[in-house]
C-alpha cells in the first residue's frame, strides 16, 4: 500500500528526515515510536502533504502512484488520513457541515453519489457511538472550544466517517486520560480490515496495549534505526532510547 | 447653513447633525504576511441590455432638476422640496474624510435621468419590454409565478422606472401599500409629504442632499396600524444604461404594532467608467412597530486592476419613533469598487432596539469604509451592532461605527463586536470605533477582533478532502454565521453563494 524509499525532508532549510525507508502492506499496524524531535510527526505530515515541507530527495508510492506529487486533498480522497496532533479550530462551521462537505468531496472522486443531509445525519449518529459522545457534539463548532481529550476523539469520530484505507495518527495518545485512550483505539481497532492499514506516531508504547501493532520503528535522528515487533516496544519501554541510538551506532 | 467639511474632520456633532461625518481617527492594523497566491474571476451579472433609454442631457442644474420632476408628473411640493436641495447641495463639499481613495468625479457628466421607453402604460408582466424581463431572467430574478410561491414580493427599479410590480393584491387586503416612489407620489401624496425626509433631512449630507434633488425612483412601503405584512417585500435595483447615476429613494414607514420584513439586492452590469449610486433609505418605525432591512448588495466591482465598477455613496437611516420599536439592518456587501454607507438607528422611543449586522467583503482593489451610528435618546434603549469585514487582495476594509448615548437615554445599552479577516498579504483592515457617552448608566461594551485564514486551518480542511477553494468558503461562511443568521432563508443561502463567488480564485 505505502512505499517509501530514502525520503529526505527540510524545513525552513533544516533537514529533519535524512533517509527514510518504510513498506506497509495493507491490513497491517505500523509504530513509529522516538524520542522527541527524532522527526516522527514530520514524517506523519509529509505524508499527509503539509506545504511547509521541502522534499529533498527520494520517494513516496501509495497504491502504485506518486503520493508526493498529489495535493493534500487529493491524497484524502485516495484515502490518506491524519489524526492531527493538534487540531486547529474553525469558528462557526459546524461539525456535522463540516464532516459531511468532507465525506462528499470524497464520495464525489470515488464516483459515489453525494449523502444529502438526512442520510448524512443517520450515518453521523451510528458513527458518534464510537467515540461515546453526545449528539449534540456534531452541531459544535469544529474543534471550537473543545478539551484535548474531545478534540482527539473527533478526529477518530472523523476517520470513522471518512473510513480511509491508510490512517496515520500523530501521537494521538498524546494527553489522553484511560478512558479516553480506550475510546481512540476501540475506534482504531473498529476500521481494522484487510484492506486498511494504519500508522501509528506514538512516544509512548501506552497506546500500544490497546492497539497492537504488527510492526515497530524507532526513529532517531531523522531515520529508522530499529525495526521490530510488537516486543521492541515493551523493549523500549523498559529500556528507553539510548540503547537504540547506541546499538545504531555501532551499525 | 452647510456644514464645514473642514470642521467636520476633527469633531463630531451631536443628533441634531446626525449625519456629520465621523472624524477618522482610531487603530489600524495592516496585515503584511501569508504569500501571495491570488488569481482572476469574472463578474457574471455584466451584460447589458439594448432598450430604447429615454434620458436627458447630461449634466446637472435647476433645469434638470425641474425637467425630472416634470417628466414624473410631480406634485408642486415635490418640485419645491427637489429643488431646495439643489441649491443646498451647489453649496456643500464632498466628504473626504472616508477611509476610501478615488478620482474626483464630475458631477456635470453624468445623465441624471434615464427610463426604459415605455410604448404604452403596463398593465401586466406581459407588456414589460421583453428584454428587460429576459435582463431580470439572467440575474435570476423571479418576478413570475415561481416567486409568488415563495411568497415575495419584487418590485424591480430597471434604471430609474419601475417596470413591475407584483403582489400588490395580497398586500393590498392587508392594507400594506407597496409601490414605486412615483406612485406613491401619485397616489399617496400626503404621506410621502408626510415622511418624506423625516429621518433623513434634504440637507443631511453632500450624496443625501444630491439625491434629493435628483431621485427617479425607489421604493415605497407603509404598513398600517397592528398589521404584519404578509410577506418578505423585495426590491431589485439594477443600473443598466452607460454613465446613469441611479438616485433611487426608500421609504418604508410602520404604523403602531406593525411588522415589516424588506429584502434589497443590488446588481449591474460591467462598464469601463465607474458609476455613482447615491440611495436614500429612510425607515420610521411608530410605537412597537418593527421594521427588519436586508440588504445583498453585489453591484459590479471592477475589474482585477480596479477600473470601473460602482461607487456605493448611501445614506441609510432609521428612526424608533415610538415606545419598544425596533428596526434591524443587515447587510452583505460584497459589491461595488467603493462602498460607503453606515445604516443607521435613531432610538428615540422608550425601550427601542436597533441592530446592525453586517458583513463587508473586499477583493481586489475595492474598497468599503462602513458601519452604522446608534443614537440612543430614549430611555432602556438598546443597540446591537455585530460587523465582520473580510479583505482578500488589496481590498480595503474599515469599519467606522459611532454609538452616542445622549443626556436622557438611562440605562442604554449598547454591545458592539467587530471582527476583521485578512487574506493575503496586501489587504487591509482599518476599525474606528466612536463612542460618546453622555448619561453615566450606560453600559457600552466594545470587541474587536483581526485575524487570517492560518495556514494549518486550511491544511486541516484539504486533508479531509475539501478544496483549498472550498475550504476558504467553508472558514469564511463560518466567520461570518453570526450575522447570515439574521438573514431571511433565501437571502441567507444567496449570501453564501455570492460570497462563493466573490472570492472564487482567492487561492491556488
Amino acid at each position: 500500500m505505502l512505499e517509501i524509499r530514502d525520503l529526505h525532508v527540510k524545513v525552513e532549510g533544516k533537514e529533519i528526515l535524512t533517509g527514510i525507508d518504510l513498506k506497509v502492506n495493507a491490513g497491517e499496524t505500523h509504530a513509529i515510536m522516538g524520542p522527541n524531535g527524532s522527526g516522527k510527526s514530520t514524517l506523519a505530515r509529509v505524508l499527509a502533504g503539509h506545504p511547509s515541507y521541502e522534499v529533498t530527495k527520494g520517494e513516496v508510492l501509495y497504491n502504485g502512484k506518486n503520493l508526493l506529487e498529489l495535493a493534500p486533498e487529493m491524497r484524502a480522497r485516495e484515502g490518506v488520513f491524519l489524526a492531527f496532533q493538534y487540531p486547529t479550530d474553525i469558528p462557526g462551521v459546524s461539525n456535522v457541515y463540516f464532516l459531511k462537505s468532507a465525506l462528499n468531496a470524497i464520495r464525489a472522486h470515488k464516483g459515489l453519489e453525494e449523502m444529502d443531509a438526512l442520510e448524512f445525519l443517520d450515518f453521523i449518529k451510528e458513527k458518534i457511538k464510537t467515540v461515546e459522545m453526545d449528539e449534540s457534539f456534531i452541531n459544535r463548532p469544529v474543534n471550537e472550544g473543545f478539551s484535548g481529550g474531545e478534540k482527539k476523539k473527533n478526529e477518530i469520530l472523523q476517520m470513522a466517517v471518512l473510513e480511509p484505507r491508510l490512517s496515520i495518527l500523530d501521537e494521538t495518545d498524546s494527553g489522553l486520560d484511560i478512558d479516553a485512550l480506550r475510546i481512540v483505539a476501540a475506534g482504531v481497532s473498529q476500521l481494522k480490515s484487510p484492506e486498511r492499514s494504519v500508522i501509528l506516531v506514538t512516544h509512548y508504547q501506552r497506546l500500544l496495549h490497546y492497539i497492537v501493532p504488527d510492526f515497530v520503528h524507532v526513529l532517531m535522528g531523522g531515520r529508522i534505526v530499529k525495526s521490530g515487533g510488537k516486543d521492541l516496544a515493551l523493549q523500549l519501554e523498559a529500556q528507553g532510547y539510548d540503547w537504540v541510538k547506541e546499538g545504531a551506532h555501532r551499525k | 447653513m452647510p456644514r464645514n467639511p473642514a470642521a467636520a474632520e476633527n469633531h463630531f456633532q451631536p443628533a441634531d447633525d446626525f449625519l456629520s461625518p465621523i472624524a477618522p481617527y482610531g487603530c489600524e492594523t495592516k496585515d503584511m504576511s501569508d504569500p501571495e497566491r491570488f488569481v482572476n474571476q469574472e463578474y457574471k451579472y455584466g451584460f447589458v441590455t439594448n432598450v430604447d433609454a429615454d434620458a436627458l442631457p447630461r449634466g446637472l442644474n435647476e433645469d434638470i432638476v425641474r425637467m425630472i420632476s416634470a417628466k414624473k408628473k410631480e406634485p408642486a411640493f415635490m418640485l419645491d422640496w427637489r429643488l431646495k436641495a439643489y441649491r443646498r447641495w451647489v453649496t456643500m463639499k464632498e466628504p473626504r474624510w472616508q477611509q476610501v481613495q478615488y478620482p474626483p468625479i464630475d458631477y456635470q457628466d453624468m445623465i441624471y435621468y434615464s427610463a426604459p421607453k415605455p410604448r404604452k402604460k403596463l398593465n401586466s408582466l406581459d407588456e414589460v419590454d421583453k428584454e428587460v424581463l429576459e435582463t431580470f431572467a439572467k440575474l435570476g430574478i423571479p418576478l413570475e409565478e415561481q416567486k409568488r410561491l415563495a411568497g415575495v414580493a419584487v418590485d424591480a427599479v430597471f434604471d430609474s422606472v419601475s417596470v413591475a410590480t407584483t403582489f400588490k393584491e395580497t398586500l393590498q387586503k392587508a392594507g400594506v401599500i407597496f409601490c414605486s416612489f412615483s406612485e406613491a407620489v401619485q397616489n399617496h401624496p400626503d404621506l410621502v409629504k408626510k415622511y418624506l425626509g423625516s429621518v433623513v433631512p434634504y440637507a443631511d449630507n453632500f450624496f443625501a442632499t444630491l439625491n434629493s434633488a435628483v431621485f427617479s425612483d425607489g421604493s415605497f412601503c407603509y404598513v398600517p396600524k397592528g398589521v404584519r405584512c404578509p410577506m418578505e417585500l423585495s426590491t431589485y435595483f439594477r443600473i443598466n444604461a452607460a454613465d446613469t447615476g441611479q438616485f433611487e429613494r426608500t421609504l418604508i414607514v410602520a404604523e403602531e404594532g406593525s411588522y415589516v420584513s424588506y429584502l434589497e439586492g443590488c446588481t449591474a452590469p460591467i462598464r469601463d467608467k465607474n458609476q455613482l449610486h447615491a440611495a436614500v433609505v429612510e425607515l420610521v418605525a411608530l410605537g412597537n412597530a418593527q421594521i427588519k432591512y436586508s440588504t445583498v448588495q453585489n453591484w459590479y466591482a471592477g475589474d482585477k486592476n480596479g477600473k470601473g465598477g460602482i461607487y456605493n455613496f448611501v445614506t441609510k437611516r432609521g428612526k424608533c419613533e415610538g415606545p419598544n420599536s425596533k428596526i434591524s439592518w443587515t447587510q452583505v456587501e460584497t459589491g461595488s469598487s467603493i462602498t460607503w454607507k453606515y445604516p443607521s438607528v435613531i432610538l428615540k422611543g422608550d425601550s427601542s432596539v436597533g441592530e446592525f449586522y453586517s458583513v463587508a467583503l473586499t477583493n481586489h482593489h475595492q474598497q468599503a469604509d462602513t458601519g452604522t451610528k446608534m443614537t440612543h435618546i430614549g430611555k432602556n434603549t438598546r443597540s446591537t451592532i455585530i460587523s465582520k469585514g473580510i479583505s482578500a487582495r488589496q481590498g480595503s476594509n474599515t469599519y467606522r461605527g459611532l454609538v452616542k448615548i445622549l443626556p436622557k437615554a438611562e440605562n442604554a445599552k449598547n454591545y458592539t463586536q467587530c471582527d476583521s479577516l485578512l487574506l493575503g498579504n496586501r489587504s487591509e483592515a482599518n476599525t474606528f470605533p466612536y463612542i460618546e457617552v453622555e448619561n453615566n448608566t450606560a453600559r457600552v461594551e466594545h470587541e474587536a477582533s483581526t485575524s487570517k485564514i492560518s495556514e494549518d486551518q486550511l491544511f486541516y480542511c484539504r486533508q479531509r478532502g475539501l478544496s483549498a477553494e472550498n475550504a476558504i468558503s467553508m472558514i469564511i461562511n463560518g466567520f461570518c454565521k453570526e450575522v447570515f443568521k439574521n438573514l431571511p432563508m433565501e437571502f441567507a443561502v444567496e449570501a453564501t453563494k455570492l460570497l462563493n463567488v466573490s472570492l472564487e480564485g482567492s487561492v491556488g
